[in-house]
């Protein structure tokens, strides 16, 4: 199938971005497309313009802010997946994006267009919730800092206003205690997963977190599960105990899905903490 | 209808565009460059992969007018390449194709994948190139086809190298890749 027919703008500052997504009609930013374009392709997505934010030089670009890394919406999964800037998350990033999809579709898809689209089985909103990340809104009020978990609000929901882009994401730096697991359940490599499990503990920072991702919705924080793993170790989070906690949270999972991604989730948990 | 200015295999273009076309239809429709497969156009199939800048891309999933000012590389544009000829060579020995819808994206993340990971085993080998999917061969021998490219290269690696020939794509050069070049220019053409 082919595009239906749209306006193409690429403005070159984010500035000039906001501008053109404000102007009459329906507007869509477009990223690395990777996303977009099947659906654009497909005639799921029929907007009257695109903003082309890809000539915006400042979105790729990754920053030290001390104790975090600013990393422009822009960037690649291929730059991420190849390293090259010390991001101090033990690479965890360099691993998830090295994980998706396949080079062809890395090389042109962003984290930024990856966490606006709020895809449920999507890689980066499972991993950014998992190291307590922030996202950097822009609009014509300025800027405004998000965390992950009120960022994301469920499938392909997420908390930015209309005429608003995501600009950056912050990434806190981990100590060098800190460890972390990251397991997905796919049926071909490169596919999108079945269940994502994401795990993270930070004993300087007193920091744990257990997410579960591809669920239909949202990722799932399962924070009282992850204390008790901090506390306990790997012998607290069994599997049972990891199916149990699911499915308190996520009461409407079928039998096999709960197992699927308590499986996932344990998985990325011993990861993290086997010795 | 918006002008761009692009360069396809070399050759510098200027055309005007619709923004909804895609890369891939415009290589083929407008550029006669049908190289270049459509098989899903949503970007799982792999067939239309091309070089986008040096890197492979999905031509399907790239609309043209945001390619003004890039450099475009299809299967067509790899004449006198040392790497895709031996990768031409590799493919033909080892029965890698049959009906050939998938060859040409095949051949492009081969290409990258030599360049890339120059010590790939065949577990990674078919990791990389499960984004380019094949109805006909069974994947075995196109696995063996990259093999036998990569077995020449890490001795090509090694190998002291002179003078690195100037590559088309200047970005995309590293030392590593001049001493591949040269070591593979240096084999007798089949
Ligand atoms: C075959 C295939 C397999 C894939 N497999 C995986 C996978 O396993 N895991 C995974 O995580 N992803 C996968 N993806 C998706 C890929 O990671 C995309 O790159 C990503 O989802 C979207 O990023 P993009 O830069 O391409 O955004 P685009 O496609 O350009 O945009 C996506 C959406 O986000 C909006 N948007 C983009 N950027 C911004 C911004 N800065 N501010 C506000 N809104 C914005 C757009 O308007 C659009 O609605 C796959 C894609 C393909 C084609
Ligand atoms: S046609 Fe582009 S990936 Fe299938
Ligand atoms: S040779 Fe026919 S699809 Fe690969």
């Amino acid at each position: 199938m082919k595009a239906a027919a749209f306006d193409y703008v690429a403005p070159q500052t984010v500035a000039a971005a906001l501008d053109a997504l404000d102007a009459e009609g329906e507007a869509r930013i477009l990223a690395g497309g990777q996303s977009l374009a099947p659906l654009l392709n497909l005639r799921l997505a029929t907007p009257k313009r695109l903003v082309d934010i890809g000539r915006i030089a400042a979105l790729r670009r990754i920053e030290d802010r001390g104790d975090h890394h600013r990393i422009g919406a822009m960037v690649t999964h291929a730059a991420i997946e190849d390293g090259g800037m010390a991001l101090a998350d033990h690479g965890m990033l360099a691993h998830v994006a090295a994980g998706i999809a396949y080079r062809a579709v890395r090389n042109r898809g962003t984290i930024g267009g990856s966490l606006a689209h709020a895809d449920p089985s999507g890689d980066w909103p499972s991993a950014l919730m998992a190291l307590d990340a922030r996202a950097v809104a822009a609009g014509r009020a300025g800027e405004r800092e998000i965390a992950i978990r009120d960022f994301l609000r469920g499938a392909f929901a997420t908390a930015l206003e209309p005429g608003e882009m995501l600009t950056a994401i912050l990434l806190p730096k981990l100590s060098a205690a800190a460890r972390w697991g990251y397991y997905k359940i796919v049926r071909k490599a490169g596919e999108f997963p079945e269940a994502i499990g994401a795990a993270l503990f930070d004993s300087e920072r007193r920091r744990a977190r257990i997410v579960i991702g591809a669920l239909g919705s949202a990722p799932l924080p399962l924070d009282n599960l992850a204390a008790r793993a901090a506390e306990k170790g790997i012998e607290a989070v069994a599997l049972d105990a990891v199916e149990a906690a699911l499915r308190e949270a996520a009461p409407d999972l079928d039998r096999i899905a709960l197992r699927h991604h308590a499986v996932a989730a344990r998985r990325a948990i011993l990861e993290a903490l086997a010795p | 209808m918006i002008p761009i200015t692009l360069t396809v295999n070399g050759r510098r273009v200027e055309a005007t565009v619709e923004p909804r076309t895609h890369l891939a239809d415009f290589l083929r429709e407008q550029q006669r460059l049908t190289g270049t497969h459509l098989g899903c156009e949503q970007g799982v199939c792999g067939a239309c992969t091309i070089l986008l800048d040096g890197v492979p891309a999905r031509a399907c999933l790239a609309f043209a007018v945001a390619c003004d000012g890039a450099e475009i590389r299809t299967v067509e544009g790899f004449d006198g390449d040392p790497l895709m000829a031996r990768l031409r060579e590799a493919f033909s020995a080892e029965h890698a194709l049959q009906c050939g819808f998938c060859t040409p994206g095949m051949l492009i993340s081969a290409y990258d994948l030599i360049r890339r990971l120059p010590e790939a085993d065949e577990a990674r080998i078919r990791r990389e190139l499960s984004g380019n999917l094949c109805r006909c061969t069974g994947y075995v021998g196109i696995v063996a086809a990259v093999q036998r490219v990569l077995a020449e290269v890490p001795k090509a690696a090694t190998a002291p190298s002179p003078a690195a020939e100037a590559s088309p794509s200047a970005r995309a050069d590293t030392p590593l890749w001049g001493k591949i070049k040269t070591a593979l220019g240096a084999k007798p053409k089949a």
